[in-house]
């Protein structure tokens, strides 16, 4: 049959890790906007965090991390039910990805966006100011768009790494691709064929991703002119 | 309850548990073994990468896609639990032997999946050197293996040290998934730790703590060599 009837089990599973990483990417480019604007203020207080965890999250495996993070938090979350009398919440495997996922990749992306930043020229967005915008208004039409150009890069190897760094979430119990394959290989003891057929699935992502991303910076750079 | 773990377990996080090595020395050897082995298979691979012919750059081009494609979890686990699973594999003694133990499957995989960053590193880096030194060697008659030998390895070796260390820290984050084969590293110590105390917020804080302090000691390394060997870049 199609995969010793484990096929059904693997599509589910790629689109859970599909799920979990275009959920990952969103939250930690939101976080990674935060903390770029943090770094780059003149306000100290916000400047010293964002440091701070950039440089925690960058020295310390994303699997410790994972880990540190999945066992603290249920176990924060019981004292704290315990402490109001109410029922266990338990935190499912995939919202604790999700979170510790966009937590590490947050970091990330905030030096991506810094580094994208101060590549964009001071006089663009003083030509804006001096056009009377609002300093919102010259973010979202001059900053953001420029911006998006120099950082395209970064995001692409940020998200093949995020996408890659959702094969841990399986070790810490959620049905993802890996731990479908998985399934299927101990059932079926042919381990080898079910893992090679998992890194297949991946390389098909990876490969699907980035002919997206070369799609998207022939986009971004429209009116660009190159030297040849 | 943090002193009680590290009492209890100082010992077995920084390099033994009293019967095998563990912990922090075992996380240094598989970073230092595999990043010898992929660094030296790295190079060879590298100048057949940014060579002319073009069937050995679509060969080394197809390595590395495959390797830099593929989760190194699953690469792991494609050596340690699915070539082991294979008849063949078993009915052969030094095979057998070989796969049995989960450590050589660590390092395989690591080491293969490093050598594919590292070549791509270093290939782009021979890219990069001025055609002015090629030419100027050239017209001093130096052989092609000369030329390789005294200028562009050298050269380029020097120029890929910034993107190198980023890779040697990858590396070492990597490093945390050897427990899944059943090698004794920092993180399994942490999770024997977490599973007989409950306390995993100590637990995992003491490994991430060890990692970071490596992840520096390496960093501050780096900037030292880079100020030693990239002198001549620096304007």
């Amino acid at each position: 049959m199609f995969f010793d009837d484990y096929g059904p089990l693997i599509l589910t599973g790629t689109w859970m890790t599909v799920k979990l990483g275009v959920l990952s990417l969103a939250g930690s480019m939101a976080i990674g906007l935060a903390g770029a604007s943090c770094k780059l203020s003149k306000n100290k207080f916000f400047n010293g965090i964002a440091t701070a965890y950039t440089t925690l999250i960058r020295s310390v495996p994303d699997l410790v991390l994972m880990l540190l993070i999945f066992f603290s938090l249920q176990i924060a979350l019981n004292r704290f039910t315990d402490w109001l009398a109410f029922t266990q919440i338990d935190i499912n495997p995939f919202s604790a990805g999700v979170m510790t996922l966009c937590f590490i990749y947050g970091a990330y992306f905030t030096e991506t966006f810094r580094g994208a930043f101060l590549a964009v020229p001071s006089g663009q967005t003083e030509a804006g100011s001096a056009y009377g915008m609002s300093k919102w208004l010259v973010f979202r039409r001059i900053l953001f768009p420029q911006m998006m150009r120099f950082a395209l890069p970064g995001i692409g190897n940020n998200w093949q790494v995020l996408i890659k760094s959702t094969a841990l979430v399986s070790i810490i119990g959620l049905n993802d691709l890996l731990r479908a394959t998985q399934d299927a290989g101990k059932s079926t003891t042919r381990f080898f064929y079910y893992s090679i057929i998992c890194a297949l699935v991946y390389l098909a992502i990876t490969t699907i991703s980035n002919m997206a991303l070369i799609w998207l910076e022939q986009r971004y750079s429209m009116g660009l002119r190159r030297a040849q | 309850m943090i002193f009680e773990i590290l009492r209890d377990y100082g010992k077995a996080f920084l390099w033994s548990d009293g019967f095998h090595y563990t912990g922090v020395v075992i996380t240094l050897w598989l970073l230092v073994a595999s990043l010898c082995i992929g660094l030296a298979i790295a190079i060879p691979l590298a100048v057949a990468r940014a060579s002319s012919y073009k069937y050995l750059r679509g060969a080394v081009w197809f390595y590395t896609y495959i390797f830099r494609g593929v989760p190194l979890y699953v690469q792991l686990l494609i050596i340690y639990s699915g070539i082991y699973s294979l008849s063949f594999v078993r009915s052969n003694g030094f095979l057998n032997g070989f796969f049995r133990e989960g450590m050589n499957c660590t390092i395989l995989a690591f080491a293969l999946c490093t050598c594919a960053y590292t070549t791509e590193i270093i290939a782009g880096a021979i890219k990069s050197i001025p055609e002015g030194q090629v030419e100027a060697a050239k017209s001093f008659g130096m052989s092609p293996f000369t030329l390789y030998r005294r200028i562009i390895i050298p050269t380029a070796l020097r120029r890929a040290l910034p993107a190198y260390s980023n890779e040697v820290i990858l590396m070492l984050h990597s490093t945390s998934l050897a427990f899944t084969a059943t090698v004794p590293d920092i993180l399994k110590v942490a999770r024997d730790a977490n599973s007989a105390t409950y306390a995993s917020f100590e637990s995992f804080s003491i490994a991430g703590a060890l990692y970071a302090t490596i992840a520096f000691a390496l960093i501050w390394t780096f900037r030292k060599l880079e100020r030693h060997w990239l002198a001549f870049v620096k304007s």
